[in-house]
């Protein structure tokens, strides 16, 4: 059946089952690429969007339930906060293999744009969900602090 | 080494299905009627009868998994700790950033295995029943400043009616229900607030 969905800011028909995980249309429909397929059960985070400005596993939620609800992925998450994990993530060189990465920005921008200063335990409470198998998870919270500083946080 | 390594594996694995087995075994699927507890004669002894038989319930991994002793909540038959952490946060909902709505939705995704309700939250630190005695979670169930501000008609109300509470006799996907139904359960609790609401010791 054909859904509307709203991704980046552009409606989108996508004419899928109903049980279609937003991951896959987010892939396989809208060729949005930079959200990755990691574990498909909530495990992982790689696969981290925003709904209406929440992280959200898109593994976890079917086609069906996306409703009028905004989407934003990797390719078009914006604003201060997500400027300034952009730049720390640059600056402290994050990545290694990177196939974790676009989940740990969407997740970081959405905690500091909720904690503007987190704590090391604010930011380990709101990362864990997000694995890296390069283990990049000291230059992932050094960076976060960096950008919340930059924020002014 | 080689097949030393696999008969370690297989043995784990044995092992493992045993215990697993083993927790389903022990778990109840049925709760007896009120009517069953008639024959009681003494009402405080019919009372603690009733709320012994709710306690099936109560303490089924199911309703435990949700009323942690500490802030992260557990997971399965064999109650091992939520995985990703996460921890109860203010209200219940999960701390900033990993809310519990991240990846729990208003309705079960079975692709994926999450369960998920449009009331998904935590219990309270103040309603945590995990390692608690029945006798002990029965006194902190009755006491207002415990459980929410409930009068006892309203506690009935949340225990036979909560949609959440609800979820865990229809928990879907290979979850194990809690045993009887939430009208037999109901029944029981409101059985046992009639009878006085005595407490097991
Ligand atoms: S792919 Fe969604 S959490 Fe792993
Ligand atoms: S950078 Fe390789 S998985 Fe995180």
């Amino acid at each position: 059946m054909a859904y509307q969905i709203k991704v980046n800011g552009t409606d989108h028909s996508v004419d899928a089952d109903e049980d279609t995980p937003l991951l896959w249309v987010l892939r396989d429909w809208l060729h949005l690429t930079g959200t990755k397929f990691g574990c498909g059960i909530a495990r992982c985070g790689a696969c981290t969007v925003h709904m209406d400005g929440q992280p959200l596993r898109s593994c976890t939620l079917p086609i069906s339930a996306v409703g009028t609800s905004e989407i934003t992925t990797i390719e078009a998450v914006e604003g201060p906060e997500a400027k300034a994990v952009q730049d720390a993530w640059v600056a402290h060189d994050v990545p290694q293999c990177g196939y974790c990465q676009s989940g740990q920005v969407m997740s970081a921008v959405a905690l500091l744009r909720e904690v503007p200063k987190p704590n090391d335990r604010d930011i380990d409470l709101a990362m864990n969900g997000n694995i890296c198998r390069c283990a990049t998870y000291v230059r992932i919270r050094a960076a976060i602090h960096a950008a919340s500083e930059k924020l002014g946080g | 080494m080689r097949s030393l390594v696999i008969l370690l594996t297989c043995a784990i694995a044995a092992l493992t299905s045993v215990a697993l087995n083993a927790t389903n075994k022990a778990l109840p699927t049925t709760l007896q009627p009120v009517s069953a507890f008639a024959t009681i004669k003494d009402p405080k002894a019919r009372s603690v009868a009733l709320f012994t038989e709710a306690g099936k319930v109560i303490q089924h991994p199911r309703c435990l998994n949700c009323h942690p002793a500490t802030e992260r909540p557990t997971q399965t038959d064999a109650m091992r700790p939520h995985e990703p952490l996460v921890v109860r946060g203010d209200g219940g909902i999960g701390a900033a950033g990993l809310r519990c709505i991240t990846c729990h939705h208003n309705a079960n995704f079975d692709p994926a295995g999450v369960p998920g309700n449009p009331k998904w939250a935590l219990a309270p630190p103040e309603m945590a029943w995990q390692g608690k005695s029945l006798g002990d979670i029965c006194r902190q169930i009755k006491d207002p400043a415990r459980n929410g501000g409930r009068s006892m008609a309203e506690l009935v109300h949340h225990m036979a009616e909560d949609e959440l509470v609800g979820w865990g006799w229809h928990p879907g996907g290979k979850r194990t229900p809690a045993p009887g139904t939430q009208a037999e359960f109901g029944a029981l609790i409101k059985a046992w607030a009639d009878s006085g609401a005595n407490c097991p010791a």
